[in-house]
């Protein structure tokens, strides 16, 4: 229910007073049903996520793991598989005697998604959990599946009546991407709200789960200096790169359908940008941050056909070297279709056209193959008006410029200008660096040990919401489209390179890419 | 693997020319390679007998990711004379391209009797400024600490290491006045109070908390603190008055009074617990239900019964973070601020036979 405006919350009885002073508090019971069971996702990330938690204390009291995909296997059978892939991808060595403990209430449906015999197992089994437990149990359904499954397990979750529960919270966790293009969000979001409510939906997003990705909020909202120069009036530019070196190794079949804007612009590099440009929250509660970032989305204009070769560039690597040593170009890749028109780089500017960042130019470009493996967000202030003194001696002066690298090295760099020591007044850009690394003891959690536990909390905080997701692909539907017209216009770029040299023309006067 | 990068030792030296020493090898090592770099984060300062230092830097190295900064050791013996001192600048490893490798500082000063009336002029120029400072004297010497104490925002005190542990609560008590206090004895029952708390989360399972009625706490002979403190933390968060304990046998026996009933207290030792700290708890409610939590392999076993009589039991997966985790863990606290832990201490404080 509403709560009116200044109106002061009411204490309840109902606050826990052991919680207090805790670091952590481990999440209701429940039962966790992870929707393709045997993947990827779920063996590489998902399974050791868990037993990670679970080493850490922190899973909930009662926890039960139903695996539910295609092939006909044992629950024994399952719970071997789930050791195995635990034992290869956990960050740390399994513990026997936890592994075992956590395996022991695993078990395993088989069957097709649309098939109404796999929601009927699904519901006997969680009935018996509940009766295991003696309690109701919070159920989360954690949909790990190809994207085309969403729609379907969705509908069936709620003809078979176990979206909602009288006596605990139902939670639908969704994996990325969230439809390949706007229509689709937004029958995909159609078919979701259709069945859920919208604060039982958690839409991953796991660059959000990223402990730097959380600590921009911290940089910008917590430290006074900045805030003053955080707009139009003082920033020239911003950068957003996030830059891999690998090509696509063997995600052939799902990268080109995806290319490298749906795959990291639309969700993972627009959320940077969100998280660069909101407006301070009234309070750092799931809507408010959420309200915030809608904002920002919305106030970038929807690219026009006309304006598309202008503000956005794609490419396809070519071969090149790598690591040191030879690579193929995307199109001699294993899987990839040769006359593929899927781009591995791409790069837009954007403008939010609101009264902060009116007329700023934001530069996003992510690629495959490229130079090296970087993230980061490139903060460029506006030069000094006049320089006092002679530049003479002097090296490169630039403008200030602020770096939040995530990757590799999580921290922020800021170019200064000083003397160069001697007895001319000569100058060069040094650079003041923080190393997260330096200064904090903690290693951070991995995303998914941090979503899943907020997801089985209920904290959307960290997730993406159903109007957030539909305002990404107002930005890139458009291009998407646009691309998908004119296919003969696909530039190229060596691996291991910089990129397309075609990616120059976004820039305006002054301006440059950083190098990666 | 952490290995020795860089080493400097002096005889009869000064706190000057030790601090000039580590700022020589601090540049050393960047110009080397600009990718070393070094923490800072945390200072610590362990006094400790020089007989024991090896014992201490085994303990220390156990605790991995969670190294102070910049260690300083004064290893102290009663007859030394002479002030001697060795820096160890030790990198994580080799940087890898565009990654950098974190350097973390040891200081280890040899000092005597002799010494101990300019302790501080000592210590302070080889901590590093505005960094937060935790002081550990695992070997009492409680008449340094009150000095050390000026250099520092943060103790470090394992309770249970108390001789005596009736002393151990009064000294965590007087010191918390002075101090932030990381008390590992608390530390080791963060799992136990987190599974408490979440247990009665769930809102309908919250009134219970005013319900209950009895607590037992089952501990290691040596660790009744450990025992104390978790009835003092239950006091202290559901509002309870607590009057003194009873020894009977191995066993405290008490009562506190509560908003609506008095709850009986119990602290059984646990002679056949092969490590320090809790064994086990049990909680029961008036309605009837009763929580018991307990070591087991893999977890924690849990054993409910509910007012019908209907008993269960089940693990809960967690793994022992050992005593090197333990410590790294206070040493990680020296940078938080637990709120509840002084109200426990005074609680169990008031328990007091």
């Amino acid at each position: 229910m509403a709560v009116a405006a200044g109106r002061p919350t009411a204490r309840t009885e109902a606050e826990n007073p052991l919680s207090e002073g805790l670091e952590r508090l481990p999440p209701p019971p429940t039962a966790l049903v992870i929707f393709g069971a045997t993947g990827d996702l779920a063996r590489r990330k998902l399974l050791p996520a868990l037993y990670n938690l679970a080493h850490d204390g922190a899973l909930p009291e009662r926890f039960f793991l139903i695996g539910i995909a295609r092939k006909e296997k044992a629950h024994e059978d399952y719970r071997a598989e789930c050791e195995q892939a635990i034992r290869r991808f956990s960050r740390r060595k399994p513990d026997d005697d936890v592994l075992k403990a956590l395996l022991e209430d695993v078990k395993y449906v088989p069957g097709t998604f649309d098939e109404d015999s796999v929601y009927a197992e699904l519901h006997r089994l969680l009935d018996e959990f509940e009766e295991q437990a003696s309690e109701p149990l919070n159920r989360a359904f954690y949909l790990a599946t190809d994207p085309s499954f969403f729609g379907v397990i969705v509908d069936e979750l709620g003809r078979s009546k176990l979206a909602q529960h009288m006596h605990a919270e139902v939670r639908v966790i969704i994996e990325k991407p969230f439809g390949t293009s706007l229509e689709e969000a937004r029958e995909l979001n159609r078919r979701v709200l259709a069945v859920f409510d919208e604060t039982q939906v958690y839409r991953i997003d796991h660059y959000l789960g990223k402990e730097t990705v959380q600590n921009m909020m911290a940089f910008r909202f917590a430290n006074g200096m900045f805030e003053p120069l955080w707009n139009r009036n003082f920033i020239d530019y911003v950068q957003i790169t996030a830059a891999e070196d690998i090509g696509i190794e063997s995600r052939a079949s799902y990268y080109d359908k995806s290319g490298a804007l749906r795959d990291l612009i639309q969700n993972h590099m627009l959320q940077l940008l969100c998280h660069v440009t909101m407006e301070p929250p009234v309070s750092f509660t799931a809507e408010e941050v959420r309200n915030e970032k809608v904002k920002v989305l919305q106030a970038i204009p929807e690219p026009t056909p006309e304006e598309i070769p202008e503000m956005a560039v794609r490419a396809q690597y070519a071969k090149g070297h790598a690591g040191g040593e030879d690579v193929p170009g995307y199109l001699e890749e294993e899987g990839v279709p040769p006359d593929s028109i899927t781009e591995t780089y791409a790069a837009l500017r954007l403008e939010v056209d609101n009264w902060r960042w009116a007329g700023v130019p934001f530069y996003l470009r992510t690629g495959k193959r490229l130079a090296r493996k970087l993230t980061e967000v490139a903060v460029t202030l506006k030069p000094v008006p006049h320089l006092a003194f002679s530049q003479a001696g002097s090296l490169g002066v630039q403008p200030n410029q602020l770096v939040l690298t995530i990757q590799p090295n999580e921290g922020v760099s800021l170019s200064l200008v000083a003397k160069i020591p001697g007895t001319r007044m000569a100058i060069r850009p040094v650079n003041m660096e923080f190393l997260y690394g330096t200064s904090f003891l903690s290693q951070s959690p991995e995303a998914y040990e941090r979503l899943i536990t907020d997801a089985m909390r209920g904290d959307a905080t960290l997730f993406t919401r159903n109007d957030e997701v539909e305002a990404q692909w107002r930005i890139c539907d458009p291009i998407v489209r646009f691309w998908s017209s004119t296919p003969e216009e696909m530039a190229n770029y060596e691996s291991g390179s910089q990129g397309p040299e075609e990616a120059e023309r976004l820039l305006r006067e002054g301006h440059r890419w950083r190098a990666i | 693997m952490p290995r020795s990068d860089a080493v400097w030792t002096a005889q009869g030296t000064t706190p000057d020319a030790i601090e000039a020493a580590l700022r020589e090898l601090l540049v050393q090592r960047h110009a080397e390679n600009e990718r070393y770099v070094p923490a800072r984060v945390l200072n610590m300062i362990a006094f400790v007998d020089r007989e024991w230092t090896g014992e201490i830097a085994n303990r220390l190295r156990a605790v991995g990711r969670y190294s102070p900064s910049r260690l300083l050791v004064l290893a102290y013996e009663p007859r030394r004379e002479r002030l001697d001192a060795r820096v160890t600048i030790v990198s994580e490893g080799e940087p890898d391209a565009g990654e950098f490798a974190l350097l973390r500082e040891t200081v280890v000063v040899e000092l005597g009797d002799r010494h101990l009336d300019d302790l501080l002029t000592i210590a302070d120029p080889l901590v590093v400024t505005d960094l937060p400072t935790l002081l550990w004297s695992p070997h009492g010497h409680y008449d340094i600490v009150e000095v050390l104490l000026a250099l520092s925002q943060a103790v470090l005190i394992d309770s249970i290491d108390e001789p005596i542990w009736r002393d151990a609560i009064d000294r965590a008590c007087k010191l918390s006045e002075r101090a932030y206090v990381v008390d590992l004895a608390w530390l080791r029952s963060t799992p136990w109070r987190e599974r408490v708390a979440a247990s009665f989360d769930p809102p309908r399972h919250r009134p219970e908390l005013r319900a209950i009625e009895r607590v037992t706490v089952r501990h290691h002979p040596a660790s009744t603190v450990s025992g104390m403190l978790l009835a003092g933390w239950l006091a202290s968060r559901l509002g309870w008055q607590p009057g003194s304990l009873v020894a009977r046998g191995d066993e405290l026996l008490g009562r506190a009074h509560a908003s609506r009933q008095d709850v009986a207290l119990r602290l059984q030792s646990a002679p056949a617990l092969q490590v320090r700290g809790l064994e086990g708890l049990t909680l029961a409610t008036a309605s009837g239900r009763e929580l018991s939590l307990d070591r087991g392999p893999g977890g924690l076993r849990a054993r409910a019964r509910d007012p019908r009589g209907v008993e269960r039991s089940w693990t809960i997966p967690g793994a022992s973070r050992g005593e090197g985790g333990i410590l790294g863990e206070g040493i990680r606290q020296a940078l938080l601020r637990d709120p509840t832990y002084v109200p426990a201490v005074k609680a169990a404080q008031a328990m007091l036979p």
